[in-house]
């Protein structure tokens, strides 16, 4: 077996290019490794080897037309939200396990035109609610640094793949926190982008004004070059940004001298581990060894007030969004009631599971009437409060630094029964997703053998500016192309 | 502020989610435990402060109204789970 599944996506363009390599042997050492290491991981719930192996005889003939770009060829997990033409899409849900979709995302044309290669379908907690791929309907993917933790979630079956070697390059969704939480958790770095940033058409739909794919790799240079080939304006998403996004390609390599962080006190808890506060105080004493201006002094008061926030506003859009899977159209059907009221009711009860159902019930609740102006509209009030507090602190600084997650991955089944505390895992990622601000974790080294992440925050559409610090940041930790010893 | 069984069935009906009994103990518990965390908001000073629906500046956005390639019939009804000479076939609406 080959040894090339350990390639990132840049080492693999290079060397498909100068033609030390084929795509088919790449996709082929891909498709070995997934064999090999899929049955203790679990990171896919739906792989599609031929689909690959078609992909990548397509790729090698795009080399040798000399009409490549750097992502052809480079074998891809996609998760299961992103809707992919012809390939089953489950969202992670059992109402959705048989459904094919008749036509493409946005995402993943780009991706076809680009001539990646698609390994498969990645696995996820249903409908991108959660935080550690349990609330997959196809059963948990293990983190693959230890296979008793989870990966993270929402994003865990791509964040794990990546790690893994089960593909070069994954994409992701962020809506709370679901790229960077599992990236951080897994050793790799995940992009979430401005909100409006990429198209959201052929994105199965959770919270609306949150909802962004973007990518997960092993090193910086392959997020930007993923982000490059996802971003850009789409009128079949009236959210999308019609500014073209820059070439990313400058920021990359380019120091960082008098770059100025702000890190905001109040992202320094009682619940982060020890080991995590350790390497994120080393991270910014090399953001300083690199010439940054770093201010530990910056202060934004309502961080803790995000996750109520967006615990109201997230499940009030999913339970609107939700409401179309009822039995009728497609997905998963009940007809044994005499009704169609109990054929919709037993349809919703059977095919969702029970963090989906709790989460469309609160926002059900907070959008109901008595309930509304308390929880609903105080909740998009503050939303306005949080985005003035980022907006004022990026008149000063040029990025935010802060941990990605206030620990490393936990046991499988140590907070499945208790929602409250998972919804603790996504308290640093949270604020940047309600602000729609873009964010980045890097991997910044290991606690007790396991990988904690750096959170960089950027203002509005300044992806190339967290990719600049995270770009020097990385050249001098040397934490990149981390893959676990499974 | 703690939730009654009777509102989590209300909403559950509301949502069209049928709920077993041991259904309604469990959420009516865990509903109200992530409930009783949103009551910190009422002590957030808003006075003044508009409401953000989503994070752009961008309303209204229109696209060209153009005739386009959609769906064909039977690609549309390719994942229905009953369909009857081109239709989807439901349950009664009206009894």
């Amino acid at each position: 077996m080959s040894d090339l599944w350990r390639l990132t996506a840049h080492e693999a363009h290079e060397k498909l290019r100068a033609k030390e390599i084929s795509s088919v042997e790449l996709t082929q050492s891909v498709l070995d490794r997934v064999a090999e290491v899929e049955p203790k991981v679990h990171a896919y719930i739906t792989t599609t080897p031929e689909l690959a192996l078609q992909q990548a005889r397509e790729a090698d003939q795009k080399y040798a037309s000399g009409t490549a770009t750097p992502l052809t060829g480079v074998p891809v997990a996609v998760k299961d939200l992103i809707v992919t033409g012809g390939t089953r899409t489950t969202a992670g849900s059992k109402i959705l396990e048989n459904f094919v979709p008749p036509y493409d995302s946005h995402v993943y044309q780009n991706l076809r035109r680009a001539g990646a290669v698609m390994v498969g379908k990645a696995n996820m907690d249903e409908f991108a609610m959660g935080s550690s791929t349990e609330h997959s309907a196809f059963g948990p993917t293990h983190n693959p640094w230890n296979t008793a933790l989870v990966p993270g979630g929402s994003s865990g079956g791509s964040a794990a793949a990546v790690a893994a070697g089960e593909c070069l390059i994954a994409l992701g969704s962020d809506t709370g926190g679901s790229i960077r939480q599992p990236a951080s958790l897994c050793g790799a770095v995940g992009l979430d982008p401005t909100y409006g940033r990429v198209s959201r058409f052929g994105i199965i739909a959770f919270g609306s004004s949150l909802d962004q794919v973007g990518p997960i790799g092993r090193d910086v240079e392959d997020v930007a070059t993923m982000l490059q080939c996802i971003a850009g304006h789409d009128e079949r998403d009236s959210t999308s940004n019609p500014e073209p996004m820059p070439d990313l390609r400058h920021y990359l390599g380019r120091d960082i001298r008098g770059m100025k962080v702000g890190v905001p006190r109040e992202y320094f808890i009682s619940g982060m581990e020890p080991g995590v506060k350790a390497r994120i105080d080393e991270a910014l004493k090399t953001l300083e060894s690199l010439g940054c201006e770093v201010d530990t002094s910056l202060s934004l008061p309502s961080t803790e007030h995000a996750l109520a926030v967006y615990y109201i506003i997230a499940p009030s859009e999913a339970s609107a969004n939700l409401a179309r899977y009822d039995g009728v159209k497609y997905g998963f059907s009940d007809r044994s009631g005499p009704t169609m009221w109990d054929n919709m009711e037993h349809t919703r009860a059977e095919g969702f599971g029970n963090e989906v159902k709790r989460r469309i019930m609160l926002g059900t609740y907070a959008l109901s009437a008595g309930y509304y102006d308390a929880f609903y509209l105080k909740a998009q009030k503050v939303r306005t409060v949080i985005n003035d507090e980022f907006n004022a602190a990026f008149a000063k600084y040029d990025v935010i630094v802060t941990p990605t997650s206030p620990t490393v991955a936990f046991p499988i089944g140590a907070k499945v029964d208790d929602p409250y505390a998972m919804y603790l895992n996504d308290v640093y990622t949270l604020p940047a997703s309600v602000a729609g601000l873009p964010s980045i974790s890097v991997p910044c080294g290991f606690s007790e053998g396991l990988p904690v992440g750096l959170q960089i925050i950027g203002k509005f559409f300044d992806e190339g500016r967290i990719l600049q610090v995270a770009s020097a940041y990385e050249a001098a930790s040397g934490q990149r192309n981390l893959l676990a010893g499974l | 502020m703690a939730l009654t069984s009777e509102e989590v069935l209300h909403i559950a009906r509301l949502a069209r989610i049928a709920l077993t009994e041991d259904d309604v103990q469990r959420f009516t518990a865990q509903l109200t435990a992530i409930v009783d965390h949103f009551a910190a908001l009422a002590a957030v000073d808003t006075e003044g402060v508009e409401p953000t629906a989503h994070p752009l500046p961008l309303s209204n956005v229109m696209r060209a109204d153009l005739v386009s390639a959609s769906l064909s019939q039977r690609d549309a009804l390719a994942n229905a789970p009953l369909t009857e000479d081109g239709y989807v076939r439901v349950r009664a609406v009206l009894e």
